[in-house]
């Protein structure tokens, strides 16, 4: 009976945020991009890295983060946006993917942004430096568009190199 | 209200999994002519723990096996019943089963029901026929399970029996702790006494011997006064049972005995003396037991041992940073850095310790295995561990069991000869296997010892020739005996149950190389064999030799290091599409350069301007040719899968003193692939 009432207790509890969610946008070169803000873990400036030999160029390397060694990926060298400069501006998007950290280079962060549903728009077949696969959709912000990116598949991917697969 | 029972699982399955451990251990260690009243007592309690938690789970087969055992160990531990070996290993064969449902229960393995049913048996037969095997003197009381039949007429109509149980007097706590005791029996009731004395009415299918033995936990039972009540009138059978006489006549038991204690007197008082032993020993047990261990799941140590590490290399930027200062004006500064210098030092320490188990957890499963080993083989073999409190990191113990196990199975079966033989060649029938363990500097050393026959050299290296390895007849026995560890190596005539199943030497020696350790026989034929195991203290921490290329800093595990030295450039040679080779004394060894490897712009790719770092691996030498060596110091081994994936060449990575990331070159990895080396390409 307790867990029963609790069960629905939760479900109402999360109505309201299917209805809305809120994105961390950011910019890679110009276009804006949102991503889901329950995985950013924490934003943080850019740190040397330590190069892995033989990853792809937009592996940057692995820096340590409070102990925990993580994998840092340049998007604007993967998705050939933007200048791939680093100084104090330059930010990392600190993601938790299915329980794993990794953190994220991008030209700007703005600001978290809540959508509704009918703020969403289809995502364009084509247009984006985004794979379709990966995009969830456009979120329509009157003056602004974010393109909003499944982040998790993204990062999961097999393109991306950061997880081995078992079947690779 | 339904309470998910499934969390508290886990902790039960622990708990019994220690008790049962704890179990076998003391069975083991128990003489059978004269056993320990206080071991006895702890068996029974081990038991009867287990019993609860099964019962309060709902586990009824493993209730039901616990319940005989339980009863059975009762007896035995009042005197009623004279321990036997039979007992022994029918409470053996009990922990067996009792393992076994216990893992058909956590992890849905299969449970052999025969085997469930023929130990209840035997634990039953030894229960009935356990009266006329024991000394005359416990003729009078009867076994426990009757009363519980005496009881039948009792019961009402739900089959529960009504009991009233006057407590004496004690704290408030004990009553609570009780009466949630005994509500898992049945409905309790609670009431108080004119004297603030706590009176419980409890309606239960257990039986008043129950009852009084869990109250003995808490209380003295002989100031505990249990009354019948209830549907049917307190049919106080004359000829009750043991307990009946705590009903009858409490605080004076002694005196004027009623006419049912008469019988039983003389064994009542006796028992009435190991009762308070038990008791002595459950108090004190309870008392450091509850406060002196937690249990706390390894990743939090883990993730303490992390932020440590943190600690660690911000404390050595402080000290970077305040090396700079005037040590005149900052005087009072750097004392405060010292002395945080010296804690952080300590707490790491401390901290690291929480991960280290003594050996006693590896080496508790053997006695055991040994004792049927040498049951089955028709051998006599007598085992002594040492060092049992020698501690090792947890990673590393678990994975030591495999290794360790397939040595002591070895030592028994090829090792110490049959009965016959020994006594032929002058030696004790009892054949002596020592497991020792003990810290020799940074490494502990497990050593697997038996007097028995020794390696024999010359089948090893007939065996050796026959499987076509190069081998000379001049070569030192050191050298012979490290042949046993060849895959599909084995000189035993005869494949046995015991021997030859599957995990060779080879996977042994494997296993611990993995570790990072190293195997050593000793042997001398006639007077027997040690198998010696050398194992770093653990995985966690390092010795690394820094070394610089361009402008990165790699680690190499000082343990593959065997020395570093600047060629002449005479040295060098190349070979046409197989890369070069650096001549070191007289050996030819295979030039690694690190540059092409990990495609770093080096600083010079002339094999004379840098270093070259000998290594040793797997008996494979090369050398790596690097930029420069920075240092030697000790480094935390930080995951790179836990977050990114495998990297070839690389086996981990850890924090520089600056915060800055260093990555830990896999040597092994790198010997073996050096063979595919080639000018330009690089394939792992």
């Amino acid at each position: 009976m307790l867990t029963l009432t609790d069960t629905a207790r939760d479900q109402e509890a999360e109505k309201p945020s299917e209805d809305a969610k809120e994105y961390l946008a950011f910019t890679l070169g110009r276009e804006e991009y949102g991503i889901d803000i329950l995985r950013v873990q924490e934003i943080r400036g850019y740190e040397p890295v330590t190069r892995i030999a033989n990853a792809p160029d937009f592996i940057k390397g692995v820096v340590n983060l409070r102990g925990t060694i993580i994998p840092i990926v340049d998007m604007r060298i993967k998705l050939n946006l933007g200048e791939a400069t680093y100084d104090q501006f330059t930010v990392v998007i600190i993601l938790n993917i299915a329980g794993r950290v990794v953190g994220m280079v991008v030209d700007s962060v703005s600001d978290v942004t809540m959508l509704k549903p009918e703020q969403m728009r289809a995502a364009p077949e084509a247009g984006t430096a985004f794979d379709s696969d990966y995009l969830i959709g456009l979120g329509d912000l009157g003056q602004r568009m974010l393109i909003l990116v499944d982040i998790d598949r993204l990062m999961t991917s097999a393109e991306m190199g950061l997880i081995e697969k078992l079947a690779a | 209200m339904t309470i998910d029972m499934s969390q508290f699982y886990q902790v039960f399955f622990d708990e019994a999994d220690e008790l049962l451990a704890e179990m076998e251990k003391l069975l083991l260690a128990l003489d059978v002519s004269a056993p320990d009243s206080e071991d006895l007592n702890a068996i029974f309690r081990a038991a009867h723990s287990i019993k609860g938690g099964a019962a309060t789970f709902g586990f009824a087969d493993i209730t039901e096996v616990t319940h005989v055992l339980e009863s059975l160990l009762d007896r035995i531990r009042k005197g009623e019943m004279a321990l036997t070996a039979e007992h022994v290993d029918a409470f053996l064969a009990s922990k067996d089963v009792l393992a076994m449902l216990m893992n058909g229960h956590r992890h849905g393995e299969a449970v052999d029901h025969d085997a469930v049913l023929s130990v209840s048996k035997r634990l039953n037969a030894l229960q009935e026929g356990g009266p006329v095997a024991a000394a005359p003197a416990a003729a009078a009381p009867r076994p426990e399970a009757e009363p519980a039949e005496k009881h039948a007429p009792m019961a009402d109509a739900d089959g529960n029996f009504h009991f009233r149980i006057e407590l004496p007097a004690v704290s408030q706590k004990d009553v609570d702790a009780l009466a949630a005791e005994l509500g898992l029996m049945g409905a309790l009731t609670r009431d108080a006494l004119s004297d603030q004395r706590a009176v419980f009415n409890l309606a239960t299918s257990e039986s008043q011997e129950t009852i009084v033995a869990i109250c003995a936990f808490v209380l003295d039972p002989d100031a505990l006064t249990i009354t019948s009540t209830g549907p049917s009138a307190p049919a106080a059978a004359p000829d009750y049972g043991l307990y009946e006489q705590v009903q009858q006549a409490q605080p004076a038991a002694d005196a004027a005995a009623p006419e049912p204690v008469a019988k039983a007197e003389a064994a009542a008082a006796s028992v009435g003396e190991t009762r308070n032993y038990g008791r002595r020993a459950t108090d004190k047990e309870g008392g450091n037991g509850e406060s002196s261990s937690i249990r706390v799941s390894v990743e939090k140590v883990d993730q303490l041992i992390n932020l440590v590490g943190e600690l660690v290399i911000t404390q050595a930027m402080i000290d970077q940073r305040i090396g700079a200062l005037d040590p005149l004006l900052h005087e009072r500064l750097m004392n405060s850095a010292n002395q945080l210098a010296r804690n952080t030092r300590d707490l790491q320490e401390a901290v690291m310790s929480i991960r280290m188990m003594p050996m006693d957890y590896v080496f508790s499963r053997f006695p055991r295995m040994v004792r049927d080993l040498a049951g089955k083989l028709g051998k006599k073999v007598e085992f002594v561990t040492r060092g049992a409190a020698t501690e090792l990191d947890k990673g590393l113990i678990e994975r030591i069991v495999d290794p360790l196990t397939h040595l002591v199975r070895n030592s028994v079966d090829h090792g110490v000869e049959m009965p016959e033989k020994r006594r032929a060649a002058g030696k004790n029938e009892a054949g002596r296997l020592i497991l020792s363990a003990a810290h020799q500097g940074g490494n502990i050393v497990i050593e697997v010892t038996d007097d028995g026959g020794g390696l024999d050299r010359e089948r090893i290296l007939a065996k050796a020739r026959q499987n076509g390895l190069p081998v000379s007849d001049t070569m030192p026995d050191a050298d012979v005996w490290q042949l046993i560890f060849a895959p599909g190596f084995s000189t035993a005539e005869v494949v046995t149950d015991v021997s030859g199943r599957g995990v060779g030497m080879d996977v042994v020696k494997r296993n611990i190389t993995a570790m990072g350790g190293v195997v050593d026989i000793r042997s001398v034929p006639g007077s027997g064999t040690t198998i010696s195991i050398s194992l770093p203290l653990t995985l966690a921490i390092l010795d690394g030799m820094l070394i610089k290329v361009g402008e990165e800093i790699y680690i190499l595990p000082l343990g593959y290091v065997i020395e570093s030295l600047q060629p002449a450039s005479v040295d060098v040679k190349e070979i046409a599409g197989q890369g070069k080779v650096v001549k070191v004394r007289e050996e030819y060894l295979q030039l690694i350069p690190l540059w092409q490897i990990f495609a770093i712009e080096p600083k010079s790719a002339d094999p004379s301007q840098g270093i070259l770092v000998i290594l040793e691996s797997e008996g494979k030498k090369a050398a790596l040719l690097v930029d420069s060596l920075v240092g030697q110091q000790q480094v935390v081994v930080k995951n790179l899968e836990s977050n990114f994936r495998k990297v070839a060449g690389i086996s981990g990575a850890t924090i520089l003193g600056d915060g800055g990331v260093s990555l830990i070159l896999d040597v092994a990895a790198l010997l073996r692939s050096s063979r595919q080396l080639n000018a330009d390409t690089m394939c792992f």
